[in-house]
């Protein structure tokens, strides 16, 4: 019996402190895209330790963000793929664009250096159709005289799993080649058409395929061809100038497109206009729903993107992410505004 | 007296009675919770996987089409992965390991015997996880570098090692199995191994049989139930296994003569694409891939149950 007391008391000890934060502090939960995760995480660490307020993100995959969030389990859902007006209507949610990153493409070839091999969107959605199986075909020697080029045959390494990496890819392959939204399509999985293919599990696992596979080619974002410092290509855009991807032309594509005019921000970044602009670039996104039930814990939500947007940029460019343009976190901002309300009362500001 | 000491026997008796019916309702609830469990396990594949089913019919089995874009879904890729990579694995683990087995009990010395016997038990404790991270950074590259190549010059007019040597692939995935399930088969065969008497052993030796005979006459057609059971035992654990296989098996959903091609497992396809899948018909479509594996694993159950009891009528002997 005494021990059974003790344990009580142990127990109580241990719990009581516990319980009594739990009850003081505000506890924000959001689900949804990997991709941000790192970000995400860092940034409700750091808001932790400066207002207390506790930010659990569990990174389950835009799918699951996007699931939660309808089913009201958590209070932010996130994903790398925009919805659509009609799907954000249907649900009652709000969506915003919370920071922007590029999708690169990465080579496994010997001597060939990062930035120094060259691509068109056409050429490379032939590559990744497997019309063009080799390296030393002319169609890719045309476009880099300098280059050795092997004669070996290329290696197609996309994701196995579905992404926002993926669906960006190929809605840029899409814009590139009508052949392959004819034959492919956009999705965030799709069936492979090159024959010599392989897929790995997220973004590291592309990576480690295609350094591990000879003579491979894969995309990844840009933050992990950075870490893992493997071979980008330069890409052609739409002026037509040859870009090398970083923060910079991230920066510029988000720049210069019309965030203005895109209900529920719905904007896909890629081959945007402009000397600068990287043309795969995409946006992932926060999503909330317009009619809150607890006015003060939509109020906290706010609070955490407004400190991150407005403190949380250099954070970001840290982990190379690009933090959005000041006039388009205005426009953001408008919109929770109008549109976020608790008892129908505005939430924000 | 004994009208008095009456009472408080029967007290007794009657709690241990109540304890005992307490006793057997619990224990009759423990074992219907297992079937309870595989019958919900069960309909619950079966009811959300009915939307796949009802949209491909039958021709979900048979079609190698998996493309997210046009919903379109069909299993034969995940199949044909799941297959051919449990048949490399057990066609290199069963006779690697009855040969270990029957060195362990009939060659070697006491004590290598137990040391190898340790380790092989250690081998089973490995997660799946670490079995792939080694085969994709240490044993993937060995197989590019050295294996494939050297298939491909010497058998590489067969179909089964053409197209370029990528080191992950069906072949990779097959060999990380074997692995995997070695030590099952072994460990189990080891002991079956163990049970044949002595004097048996002996008298073969004794007539002159040679170490090949005496295993390949005497302890396997002895032990050849609980060598059978191993097996079956092995090939559930490869039917099933994940996360190793994800991770070297290519995830690609291609049917493929070669070996060196990446493919793709019914287990992989679902631990891949789950968490992305957002449309009701490509869940339903991996939800009803799940429903195959469980139909298959419980179809290898059956047969294996099915092979026991013929053998088990026709060889008196043994186990």
């Amino acid at each position: 019996m005494r021990r059974v007391i003790c344990l009580l008391a142990l127990t109580a000890i241990i719990l009581g402190p516990a319980v009594g934060v739990q009850a003081q502090t505000q506890t924000l939960n959001g689900a949804g895209a990997s991709f941000p995760f790192p970000l995400y995480s860092q940034w409700a660490h750091k808001y932790h330790a400066l207002t207390g307020v506790k930010v659990n993100y569990q990174s389950i995959g835009s799918g699951g963000g996007i699931a939660q969030i309808k089913a009201k389990t958590v209070d932010f859902g996130a994903s790398d793929e925009p919805l659509k007006t009609e799907d954000l209507d249907q649900a009652g949610l709000v969506q915003f664009p919370m920071v922007v990153g590029g999708v690169v493409p990465v080579v496994n070839l010997p001597g060939i250096a990062a930035g120094q091999i060259k691509f068109t969107g056409e050429l490379l959605a032939q590559v990744f159709m497997g019309k063009i199986t080799k390296w030393n075909d002319p169609a890719i020697k045309n476009l880099n005289p300098g280059l050795n080029l092997p004669d070996q045959n290329i290696t197609v390494v996309h994701r196995a799993d579905g992404s926002g990496t993926t669906w960006l890819f190929t809605h840029y392959l899409s814009l590139s080649s009508p052949e392959w939204r004819d034959k492919v399509g956009v999705g965030k999985a799709a069936k492979w058409p090159a024959p010599n293919s392989v897929g790995g599990k997220g973004n590291e696992g592309v990576a480690s395929y295609v350094k591990k596979v000879a003579a491979a080619i894969g995309y990844v974002e840009y933050a992990y061809a950075l870490q893992s410092q493997m071979s980008f290509a330069v890409l052609k855009n739409k002026a037509g100038k040859f870009v090398t991807p970083s923060i910079e032309s991230f920066q510029a594509a988000t720049a210069n497109a019309d965030w203005q005019k895109a209900p529920g921000y719905y904007i896909v970044l890629n081959d945007q206009p402009g000397d600068q602009s990287w043309p795969i670039t995409g946006a992932t996104y926060i999503l909330v729903h317009k009619q809150q039930a607890d006015a003060a814990k939509a109020k906290g939500v706010m609070k955490f993107f407004d400190w991150c947007y407005k403190h949380g940029a250099e954070m970001a460019q840290k982990l190379d992410y690009v933090p959005l343009p000041a006039k388009v976190v205005e426009l953001v901002q408008a919109t929770w505004a109008k549109e976020i309300k608790a008892d129908g009362k505005p939430v924000w500001p | 007296m004994a009208d008095l000491a009456l009472p408080e026997t029967p007290t007794k008796a009657q709690t241990w009675r109540q304890g005992d019916v307490i006793f057997r309702w619990l224990s009759r609830g423990c074992a219907f919770l297992v079937p309870a469990l595989i019958g919900g396990i069960f309909l619950a594949l079966l009811i959300y996987s009915l939307p796949a089913i009802k949209k491909f019919g039958v021709g979900f089995l048979v079609s190698p089409e998996w493309n997210p874009v046009t919903q379109e879904f069909g299993a034969a890729s995940s199949i044909f992965g799941t297959v051919v990579s449990t048949l490399i694995a057990m066609l290199l683990a069963v006779p690697l390991s009855l040969a270990i087995a029957f060195f362990l009990v009939e060659l070697a010395p006491p004590a290598v015997s137990r040391v190898v016997s340790t380790l092989i038990e250690l081998l089973a404790a490995i997660p799946s996880i670490i079995f792939g991270m080694w085969g994709l950074f240490v044993f993937a590259p060995f197989l590019q570098a050295h294996v494939q190549p050297w298939l491909a010059s010497t058998l590489g007019f067969l179909p089964l090692f053409q197209g370029p040597p990528m080191g992950i692939g069906i072949m990779s995935a097959g060999i990380i199995l074997a692995f995997m399930i070695l030590p099952f088969i072994c460990a189990i065969a080891r002991d079956v191994f163990l049970l044949v008497p002595r004097t048996i052993r002996e008298s073969a030796f004794g007539m002159g049989a040679t170490t090949w005979e005496v295993m390949y006459k005497v302890m396997i057609p002895y032990g050849l139930v609980g060598l059978i059971g191993a097996v079956f035992l092995g090939l559930g654990r490869a039917l099933g296994e994940t996360m190793a296989i994800t991770f070297v098996i290519g995830n690609s959903h291609r049917i493929s003569a070669s070996l060196f091609a990446a493919g793709n497992s019914i287990a992989s396809t679902l631990a891949n694409e789950f968490a992305e899948a957002t449309e009701p018909m490509y869940v339903s479509s991996l939800i009803a891939l799940g429903l195959v594996l469980f139909l298959i694993t419980y179809l290898v159950q059956i047969l294996a149950q099915f092979l026991l009891r013929r053998l088990y009528r026709s060889w008196s002997v043994g186990l």
